[in-house]
């Protein structure tokens, strides 16, 4: 079988500005699974991250929290294995092996040394087909996600976002946390954990990112032994695409704390959209750190904050514009206040061409940094795959940025910084804002 | 110059990577260590897996080194170096490296105080001029000071004044140490942060800022003579000054002679939480030749999901939605050796501390077996091959070593001496240590209902 392994032409990514290239192999193995391969001998270490579609959007109502209880016991006990025997296994290997739930994906990440490597393989296999949910991890994970949301419950950062999301998303998976409620997690049963593994755990839409010490044969036997398994097609329930409900409202929590968080947000942007890469320099211009104009603003001229940021986030079924600061009760006013005037500068009149030019050079010129490591390598292969770029997309960058005028920002800028649209979630008991719809409790 | 490792230590090292079978190499990271003639340290690590560098400075001085009534003002003062020199105006060594797509961060601690930028190799020369210029011609323009000021008291609140747990552990910690300058808040206590000036910020910087109280180090693509060459251009015509000495101004520590307790209960706590700590010696502090078997002892005891303390209190018993311990060496003063747990719905926080003081007591009585020393020394020994997948992370871990009192060595040969603890060592070490009279204990739980 090992000679049957395709091999794809092996692609040379460029990095702009430097002679630097990561080897980004297609990997297709005998029984037909697809992976991306960066091959690194320096250590002796394989680096493997992978993601489902399904995540905590197709938690059932009454039930969220579901993806991230499996999540947390994926690693509890599969095959012949009890949870003890399992997490034995792994420690005494210095296996990594950790999986997380995002709103619509399922993800992965196994990390070892080759020495281990044969063993690892075996034991994220059996994680995801054979795994046991055994009543004693069960209600042992349902108590430390209890604890732990007991815990996040009191904080104005989860209660501000929370607030935020079940304004802006009524009735959909979104509006409700996939960190679920202390109820929503008693609710779920071992049987419920089951259906989701089974439904999400497919080869269809799974995308695989590796990097490391394994030559492209060798990775092409792994992921038939890992994945071979898994049935081919995906029953993950398909979540409805929805536009957020934006009124511009400003909502108040209170909260006895003496500075106030704050959540701001509107629509996106998708990825797929042909001003996808503009919006991303615009958001550096916005909020990119240090000179930023939120940061300027906010922090640096006026010492309102210690820190403000707004991101881009392309959710599956809506993309998003998030932000978000923490002032103090007496000033946060004036806080709110600059970034609805920031916003709306932006629309007005764009950026400068030497804002546009500094963002571009920053987006071209950090990537390289986030290649410093197997592990973010091989989660940028996963997140490059999900996204739909092309094998040779960071090989374009240049290009893709390199064309975006000072006409294409200002004509992006008007069209996606909506102040009249941004929902404002205040937690705390901030001093000279009103309220637009009064809210109490998270 | 190479690290000097005698022959008898690599034959350590060799035997011991032979055992674990990780390819045969001396030390973790095997860099290249110097002094310029001003005393300034440098350290560099080469690795060319992507074509980038981490420059990291690291002063020798950090919160403990402050004045009484000055609390805070190590960490106003890293916030104040953004502010310009007399070359540089204001946020433009930050809008320098932004431009350039680098990353930038600082922070201070206990014991040191570190700033870095990681960028793309061409510009490492760059950013060696822009530092060395900050660590000599500061230069703090008057309208700065205030909103700085205001920022920093912002980021108390958001990480404590807001947060029941942070303001209950500056209790503890206050608790835990009588004299030692630990007791104070790396932040600052509250009131004495809003009372700091730009003349506190311009007397400590003059006090410690010099290249000979300082740790240059560089990990990434870049070669040790190529560092040696730029730093000798920047860093190497800032003239030596006299630094105090800090150990003599920190003062010591009494014996602790009584048990201390420190109970919070607070309206916004849901969770009650339960930790125990003694003080322990460190890399500098105390017998530092214990340190090895403390380290083991904690992963024993309390180092993930396996460890005794999860497995009793959490696993077979029920009662513990989390619990662990936690020791490390690294710092100047006084360590603390800490077990920790979280209760579950229907246990109280008195019947947990009960099963955690039997498996305390278990380990005290009946020590540990060489096959728990075996697995807990082949997994943080395995770590430190871990621990060169990350290019640039090697500057990180000399930068806080070398600044916190220890050697380059003392990294290079950690797994030869975690390798080297016996059973016998570890129960000799926590029966030294975890002795009652010493201990602090917390408890942080819900506000009673009424």
């Amino acid at each position: 079988m090992r000679s049957l392994l395709r091999l794809a032409v092996i692609v040379l990514v460029l990095l702009p500005g430097s002679a630097f290239a990561l080897d980004i192999q297609p990997v297709t193995s005998p029984g037909g699974v697809h992976a991306w391969l960066v091959e690194d001998h320096r250590n002796p270490i394989l680096a493997l991250t992978f993601s489902f579609r399904g995540g905590e959007s197709v938690d059932p109502e009454g039930k969220e929290g579901r993806a991230r209880m499996v999540s947390g016991l994926l690693d509890e006990g599969a095959g012949n294995l009890d949870s003890q025997a399992f997490q034995k296994a792994l420690a005494d290997n210095s296996i990594t092996l950790r999986f997380d739930s995002r709103s619509d994906r399922f993800s992965g990440r196994l990390v070892t040394l080759t020495e281990t490597r044969e063993t690892a393989t075996d034991l994220l296999r059996l994680a995801l087909t054979k795994p046991r949910f055994d009543p004693e991890p069960v209600e042992r994970i349902r108590a430390q996600i209890s604890a732990s949301l007991r815990r996040d419950l009191q904080s104005p950062q989860t209660i501000a976002g929370r607030t935020w999301w079940a304004t802006s998303f009524p009735g959909h998976p979104y509006g409700r946390s996939g960190d679920g409620t202390l109820d929503s997690i008693e609710a779920v049963t071992a049987a419920d954990l089951h259906a989701f593994t089974d439904a999400v755990l497919a080869r269809e839409d799974l995308m695989i990112g590796a990097v490391g010490d394994i030559s492209a044969e060798d990775l092409g036997t792994l992921l038939d032994q890992v994945f071979g398994g898994l049935p081919e097609a995906s029953e993950a329930p398909t979540v409805a695409d929805v536009t957020p409900v934006h009124g511009g409202e400003t909502i108040v929590v209170d909260m006895e704390i003496p500075q106030s968080v704050v959540v701001f947000g509107q629509g996106g942007i998708d990825r797929e959209d042909p001003d996808w890469y503009t919006a991303n320099l615009l958001n550096r211009v916005m909020a990119g750190g240090f000179g930023s104009r939120l940061m300027e603003e906010i922090r640096e001229k006026r010492g309102l904050v210690y820190g403000v940021w707004a991101y881009l986030l392309p959710l599956e079924h809506a993309p998003m514009m998030m932000g978000g600061l923490a002032s103090q009760n007496a000033r946060v006013a004036e806080a709110v206040d600059l970034v609805r005037r920031e916003w709306a500068r932006m629309a007005e009149a764009g950026p400068t061409q030497a804002e546009l030019d500094d963002a571009r050079t920053y987006l071209l010129g950090s990537f390289p940094l986030s290649l410093t490591d197997s592990g973010g390598i091989a989660s940028i292969l996963v997140s490059l795959q999900e996204n739909e770029r092309p094998i040779d997309y960071l090989d374009r960058l240049q290009e893709i940025y390199g064309g975006i005028t000072l006409e294409d920002a200002r004509r992006v800028a008007a069209k996606l910084y909506q102040a009249k649209e941004l929902t404002v979630v205040v937690a705390g008991q901030p001093i000279g804002i009103e309220p637009a719809r009064p809210s109490s409790g998270g | 110059m190479r690290l000097p490792l005698t022959a008898g230590r690599l034959l350590g090292l060799a035997i011991l990577f032979l055992t674990l079978a990780a390819p045969a190499r001396a030390g973790v990271f095997d860099p290249t260590a110097f002094t310029l003639d001003n005393g300034l340290q440098v350290v560099v690590v080469e690795n060319d897996r992507a074509p980038v560098v981490s420059h990291m400075v690291f002063y020798k001085v950090g919160s403990a080194d402050e004045e009484k009534g000055k609390s805070g003002i190590a960490h106003f003062l890293e916030h104040l170096m953004f502010k310009g020199t007399d070359t540089v105006a204001p946020g433009e060594f930050s809008a320098i490296i932004k431009r350039i797509g680098g990353q930038e961060n600082a922070f201070t601690t206990y014991d040191y105080t570190g700033y870095y930028q990681n960028v793309a190799k061409q510009h490492l020369g760059r950013m060696m001029a822009l530092e060395a210029d900050r660590m000599a011609n500061l230069k703090l323009p008057a309208d700065q000071i205030a909103p700085e000021l205001e920022v920093v008291r912002e980021e108390r609140r958001s990480r404590i004044d807001n947060d029941p747990s942070s303001l209950h552990g500056e209790q503890v910690n206050a608790a835990t140490y009588l004299a030692y300058p630990y007791r104070i808040p790396i932040i600052g206590w509250e009131d004495e942060v809003a009372a700091l000036t730009r003349a506190d910020a311009e007397a400590f910087y003059r006090t410690w800022y010099a290249p000979n109280n300082a740790v240059l180090v560089v990990a990434g693509d870049v070669t040790p003579d190529e560092v040696r060459r730029l730093a000798e251009d920047t860093y190497g015509k800032i003239p030596a000054r006299a630094v105090p000495d800090r150990t003599a101004l920190r003062g010591g520590e009494p014996e602790q002679l009584a048990a201390r307790r420190v109970e919070g209960t607070h309206p916004r706590i849901d969770q009650p939480s339960w930790s125990r700590r003694w003080l322990a010696p460190g890399q500098v502090w105390g017998d530092s030749t214990e340190t090895p078997a403390l380290e083991v002892a904690a992963e024993i005891l309390g180092g993930g999901t396996t460890s005794r303390l999860y497995r009793a209190l959490v696993v077979e018993q029920a009662k513990a939605v989390y619990a662990g311990a936690g020791y490390s060496p690294s710092g100047l003063g006084p360590q603390t050796f800490a077990v920790y747990a979280s209760p579950r719905a229907d246990v109280s926080v008195e019947d947990l501390e009960d099963a955690a003081e039997a498996e305390i007591g278990r380990l005290l009585r009946d020590g540990v077996t060489a096959e728990e020393v075996d697995a807990a020394v082949t997994r943080m020994t395995r770590g430190a091959v871990f621990s060169r997948d990350d290019s640039l992370a090697p500057a990180r871990v000399f930068g806080t070593e070398l600044a916190a009192g220890g050697t380059v060595a003392d990294v290079e040969e950690w797994p030869e001496r975690i390798g080297a603890v016996t059973p016998d060592d570890v129960l000799a070490a926590l029966r030294k240590v975890l002795v009652d009279r010493r201990s602090v204990t917390s408890v942080l739980r819900p506000e009673p209902r009424s």
